[in-house]
């Protein structure tokens, strides 16, 4: 992996500028400054925005205030999406920076998934990197990795330390030369017109003729209408390691 | 989400029905073949085997089987699929049967407390 380091870095650093706005039927004491951050793409909303949490507790009613959430135009933030995907599925149109609108009450029980704590973040973290290890290696290599090993993956994301992350996950990216690829790619397709999650099969890196797959065939076999037309190309995008 | 939140696809026929044989009908072709095993000191169900729509989720299957075994509505059941990775609540089975399942069918092992990482 060691010659994509350039776009590692490039997808790891990704941030997107942002605007929080306390929510309007908020009581507060005084007027609620909004609150400014550069929101790393590859991160969880609830793991980045303690900041914000203390900043709009400081003029609500402590007493009020429930679980903080987030909404976009209308629609709740699921806080167990990568934040670049929430922004591509949601607010990829929109005029930076982008607005969030931040809530303390009325939390929307069946859109949103409770997050009490950053362990409960983490949680969610590993088992997307053992989901995707299963698909890759049949779980071998997150097996056979230590406590220590699980905790630097999620202590390099927490902390944003890319070379603390890498040098952990560069293992879950490997495999033997002959096989020429993983067992399956892990993928995740989202749909911003469907209230179904999103797509996910098995997909084999190579055909059964030999030929390397690009993310043009993924598309082509698992989201037909999202091609263009026939014979326009797809360029090829850096895939993301979390599923 | 909330513990009390009950998916639409939920429908009492299932707490009776029997796994789908090879006569199946063409609405049974959109349910798929689930084998849920308990962990550790977690009760056992009598019935292992159940058919559960694809578009099921985690929640609405862990809320079942809490509601099966009459697991305390404070009580957290776990889900794991392959024994090592806990899907989120919000996924469909459907989708973990075509990534996880093998001889046709998606194992699940379900536990009161947290088995694997």
């Amino acid at each position: 992996m060691a010659d994509d380091k350039d776009v590692l870095r490039d997808v790891w650093f990704g941030r997107i500028p942002t605007c929080f706005l306390l929510n309007q039927d908020e009581v507060t004491e005084r007027e609620a400054e909004p609150y400014y951050l550069l929101l790393p793409r590859v991160s969880y909303l609830t793991l980045v925005t303690d900041k914000v949490k203390k900043h709009f507790h400081k003029v609500i009613r402590t007493d009020d205030a429930e679980e903080m959430w987030f909404e976009y135009e209308g629609t709740p933030l699921k806080w167990h999406y990568p934040i670049g995907v929430l922004f591509d599925l949601h607010a990829s149109n929109t005029v930076l920076p982008w607005s969030i609108t931040v809530h303390f009450k009325n939390f929307p029980e069946r859109d949103l998934l409770h997050c009490p704590s950053h362990s409960v973040i983490e949680a969610h973290f590993m088992s997307s990197i053992k989901e995707a290890d299963a698909l890759k290696h049949k779980s071998q290599v997150v097996n056979d990795m230590q406590k220590k090993d699980h905790k630097q993956l999620w202590m390099g994301l927490q902390n944003d330390k890319f070379d603390q992350f890498w040098a952990m996950n560069r293992k879950l990216m490997e495999y033997p030369t002959e096989d020429g690829g993983f067992r399956f790619i892990p993928f995740r397709i989202y749909q911003t017109l469907s209230d179904r999650p999103f797509i996910q099969k098995q997909f084999r890196p190579v055909s059964p003729e030999g030929h390397v797959h690009t993310l043009g065939d993924l598309l082509k076999e698992v989201y037909p209408v999202a091609l263009p037309n026939e014979g326009s190309s797809i360029p090829t995008l850096p895939v993301c390691p979390l599923t | 989400m909330s513990d009390n939140a009950e998916s639409p696809t939920e429908t009492p026929k299932e707490e009776s029905q029997p796994p789908p044989d090879e006569t199946s009908t063409n609405d049974e072709k959109k349910k798929i073949d689930v084998l849920l095993k308990a962990v550790g000191d977690t009760p056992i169900m009598k019935t292992k085997k159940w058919a559960v729509e694809r578009g099921r989720t985690i929640l609405s299957l862990s809320q079942f089987i809490s509601r099966f075994l009459k697991i305390e509505g404070s009580e957290q059941l776990f889900i794991y699929v392959n024994q090592s990775f806990a899907p989120s609540p919000d996924q469909e089975v459907g989708i973990l049967f075509d990534c996880f399942g093998s001889d046709n069918k998606l194992v699940l092992h379900y536990c009161k407390s947290q088995a694997w990482g």
